[in-house]
């Protein structure tokens, strides 16, 4: 028989070493998290996941603390939402929070938060803005806005604990807090391979992309999942597209292979599709050597006629092609197809060799 | 790849050989380095010191092109000090009589001066990897870019083999390929030999088969050429016409100016892109094609997963599906096929010829895709190959094989070994990530990675320009001094035209695969006045 526990005074089942979150999420409750980054060593820095656990001396945090046999544990009750509004309260006073103009308005887990707390004004003075270093954003592809960090340590744990790149960690103490690259240098100086795991983890609005500010609304784009172009890892992305256009791309959450991780192609290359230098008509090159614009019909007609005039002169065999390796699969498939089928010829290869 | 990428998260022991993860599969190297820090053991070689040495128990830096003498001196110490999987080699393999009588041959003290590595080191390996089972061994380039590199492969087999850990969990042979779809374009049969789902195009069944489904009254049955050999026959006049679908050739061959030469030597030249490239210039017609996310349709990854790719933005002016270009011109060819689209043609042509895909059609490709052998449509897909050393052939086959040396080795005139590959920012000819916003912001140009050795050598300082020459080229290129180099190796990449490493590169090629020997040649370096 599995262990159980009670939540909410339902008996619930857990397995041995589970933290009262994910066997409450087990038992369909849903604790709020700001600063849990599955599968790394939790920091405990937010507070905001605390649960009642009867006879404990003061509240727990639910992301780090294991459930035991027979454990009554309490998520909705007042205590339980006083304090968490409170710690709440408190984030929203350690910067400035001003949601209509930042990036993560309508996804952050802070404003859901608020919001769920119904609270509309602050009840803690702000932090002073000549106290908030300034926004870091000399690189191409991330703003670190430090007026909207709450020291989760999210970013730190993807950065040491997931894509193990180590160019992030927790810099200096007490109200100087921030999260520093080694020797606090800019990211452009640092060990950052522009990755970008730390802004797919950060709950709130202090991590953004750059190419994609001001260009939509979470709620503005359709979030389509797709293959990674690149490299034969075969990562899934999530393509969040406005108006036909790609306007950032994410990684899929707990898909395979990637499981929610991108590199610095998969994450940040995407823009070439809309390059002005895209071929954009068929080109047929002119006896002076100038290309000049044809249609459709022109050019294929001319590519089948010299075709079987080769054929019928040389024979298929004088016939070659290479497919890409880029491409789909179906385009390899209608390539080979057409080599063998209607050319007659197994001259047909494709680049595996570089 | 015989196993998986989810394999790595959770494999004990990592064997890692001519393989720069952390740039050339960022993301699957992120499991490699998860996996170390739980207390996995991580086992490089490799002629560099890669970003994941900084993870590795063993660093193994062999000599450019010593593979295989390192390998057999490996399964020599396996095989002399009784290490190896005698079980599985008795049960589940054929030829180790004659694998042992070659192996024998490579002591380490043989190997040793190949190779680099002291004869205890290589001892000292041999005892690493039988000291845990099962073992990952992962390869990419580094050793299939060689004239010797079906040896290469056939090696690593061998040694995987020999210590019984190929058809298990976080084991196995696991060649992490490069394009998104290399794994795919095979698999659908764009190779001079095989119909798609590898079937042969010299069997009289199969093309039967293939007749009958595409309406034709016969197939040719002969293999037809490899890429060099139809670029080659562009100079003798063989091949009179050549299509090149999304290839910049002109960049990612070697020896640029004699492939510069074939291309403008062809009588008619059809180039299908989506940019204007330095081979499209030696085109007679362009074709514009649809790009990524403008076309619904399938990629196939390293692990045999095949995964859907979506449309979401319309291809610019006229530009045209490639299906549709390829359809479009049977058309006018006398042919009229009926699929119309990447979904019909997957699910109506492919997965009905290829016996391993007929179980995957679009409808149960929503999620994760589906890695293939996956014969029926209840099958749930197959992470591993080979399960319990069952072989598609019966027994996995042991193979004796011989070191050679590269074809071209330093000598006084060019006394240095010239390396390539591919860094982090880019990919390949930079065709797309060049036209990235920012992408050129982190890597803006090419540089000649050479030791400080070298560097203090030659005068040569960190970023001062210096001229690098080969027996085919030479280019004009920043030195960067790094210790990822050790002294008398030059590393460079091909994503920058005018400082393109393949204007160096030797055009010799494995006489089975006809790839060519990237990965070494000899050059020289100078430092400018
Ligand atoms: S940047 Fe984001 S993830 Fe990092 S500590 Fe601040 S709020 Fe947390
Ligand atoms: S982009 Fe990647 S490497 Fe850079 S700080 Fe963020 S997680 Fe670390
Ligand atoms: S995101 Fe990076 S690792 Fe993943 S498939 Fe794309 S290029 Fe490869
Ligand atoms: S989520 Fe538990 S302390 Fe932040």
């Amino acid at each position: 028989m599995a262990d159980t526990f009670l939540l909410n005074g339902k008996e619930t089942p857990f397995k041995a070493g589970q933290m009262i979150l994910e066997a409450a999420k087990g038992g369909g409750i849903e604790i709020p998290t700001l600063c849990y980054l599955k599968g790394s060593t939790p920091t405990g820095a937010c507070r905001v996941c605390c649960v009642e656990v009867k006879g404990a001396r003061s509240l727990v945090a639910a992301c780090s603390t294991p459930v035991s046999p027979g454990m009554e544990v309490s998520t909705d009750s007042e205590i339980v939402h006083r304090a968490r509004k409170l710690n709440v309260e408190l984030l929203l006073s350690s910067g400035k929070h001003s949601c209509i103009a930042c990036e993560a308005n309508g996804n952050c887990r802070l404003q859901d938060l608020a919001y769920f707390y119904k609270i509309t004004d602050l009840k803690f003075k702000e932090k002073e803005i000549s106290d908030i270093p300034p926004t870091e954003d000399e690189n191409p592809f991330i703003i670190r806005d430090f007026s909207r960090c709450i020291l989760c340590g999210k970013c730190v744990q993807a950065c040491n604990e997931v894509v193990v790149n180590r160019a992030i960690s927790q810099g200096y103490r007490g109200k100087n807090s921030k999260i520093v690259t080694g020797g606090d240098s800019p990211y452009n100086d640092s060990e950052c391979v522009f990755c970008g795991q730390c802004v797919q983890v950060c709950p709130v609005g202090a991590l953004t992309e750059k190419k994609a500010k001001g260009l939509g609304r979470p709620w503005e784009t359709q979030k389509i999942r797709t293959t990674c172009p690149y490299c034969g890892v075969g990562c899934q992305q999530l393509l969040h597209v406005k108006d036909g256009k790609i306007i950032k791309v994410t990684a899929v959450e707990d898909a395979q292979p990637n499981q929610g991780r991108l590199c610095v192609k998969g994450r940040f290359a995407y823009d070439f599709i809309y390059s002005e230098e895209r071929l954009k008509t068929p080109l047929i090159r002119e006896k002076n050597g100038e290309f000049r614009e044809a249609s459709w019909d022109e050019a294929l007609d001319l590519v089948a006629n010299k075709f079987k005039e080769i054929i019928k002169k040389d024979g298929p065999d004088a016939i070659a092609g290479v497919s890409c390796a880029r491409s789909i699969n179906e385009d390899s498939y209608q390539m080979q197809k057409l080599f063998r089928a209607v050319i007659g010829t197994n001259n047909i290869d494709h680049c595996a060799r570089t | 790849m015989t196993n998986s990428f989810a394999d790595y998260a959770k494999a004990k022991l990592f064997i890692l050989i001519g393989t720069n993860m952390t740039e050339a599969h960022p993301v699957a190297s992120t499991f490699v380095k998860d996996a170390a820090l739980n207390g996995a053991k991580l086992i490089v070689i490799d002629p560099r010191r890669t970003d994941l040495v900084d993870f590795a128990d063993m660093h193994v830096q062999l000599k450019v092109g010593s593979d295989v003498a390192l390998i057999n001196a490996l399964m020599n110490v396996l095989i002399t000090e009784n290490l190896y999987d005698k079980k599985y080699v008795e049960s589940c393999t054929e030829g180790f009589e004659e694998l042992k009588k070659k192996v024998m041959e490579y002591t380490p003290e043989k190997a040793a001066p190949i190779s680099g590595i002291p004869a205890d080191t290589i001892r000292e390996l041999a005892r690493k990897m039988a000291s845990i089972k099962p073992a990952m061994l992962m390869y990419t380039l580094g050793i299939t870019e060689h004239i010797c590199g079906v040896n290469n492969v056939m090696s690593c087999a061998n040694l995987q083999m020999l210590l019984g850990n190929v058809g298990v969990e976080c084991g196995g042979v696991n060649p992490q390929r490069g394009q998104n779809n290399v794994q795919g374009a095979c698999d659908m049969g764009a190779l001079p030999n095989v119909f798609p789902g590898y079937q042969q195009v010299a069997n009289a069944d199969a093309r039967a088969k293939f007749e009958k489904a595409w309406n034709v009254k016969s197939l040719p049955d002969k293999p037809g050429m490899m890429m060099p050999t139809m670029m080659k026959n562009l100079t003798t006049g063989k091949v009179k016409a050549f299509y090149v679908f999304g290839e910049n050739l002109a960049n990612t061959e070697p020896d640029i100016k004699h492939v510069e030469h074939e291309l403008q030597s062809a009588e008619f030249l059809v180039c299908q892109d989506i940019f204007p490239t330095e081979t499209t210039r030696f085109a007679h017609v362009i074709l514009p094609a649809a790009a990524w996310s403008e076309d619904d349709g399938t990629f196939a990854s390293s692990e045999r997963r095949v995964n859907r790719v979506r449309k979401v933005s319309v291809p610019p002016g006229d530009a045209k599906p490639n299906w549709w270009i390829f359809k479009e011109l049977a058309k006018k060819m006398g042919h009229e096929w009926t699929s119309n689209s990447a979904q019909e043609i997957w699910d109506n042509e492919l997965s009905v010829l290829a016996p391993s895909m007929a179980g995957i059609k679009y409808s149960r490709l929503e999620g994760d895709g589906l890695q293939w052998p996956c014969p029926t449509a209840d099958h749930p897909g197959t992470p591993t190959l080979h399960k319990d050393g069952k072989f598609t052939r019966g027994l996995g086959m042991l193979k004796a094989i011989d070191y050679i040396p590269p074809a071209e080795v330093p000598d006084k005139e060019y006394p240095f070994v010239l390396s390539t590959g591919r860094r982090l920012y880019h990919y390949h000819t930079r065709t797309q990530t060049g036209r990235c916003a920012g992408i050129n912001d982190l890597l803006g140009e090419e540089t000649a990675d050479i030791s400080p050795a070298d560097a203090t050598a030659k005068g040569i300082v960190d970023g001062e320009k210096i001229l690098v020459k080969s027996r085919r080229g030479k280019v004009e290129v920043k030195a960067r001094v790094t210790d990822q180099v050790p002294e008398g190796l030059v590393w460079m990449a091909f994503h920058f035209r005018e400082t393109c490493a393949n204007w160096l590169t030797n055009p010799v090629y494995d006489p089975t695969t006809q790839t060519a020997e990237y990965k070494a040649c000899a050059v020289e370096i100078e430092k400018l006045k």
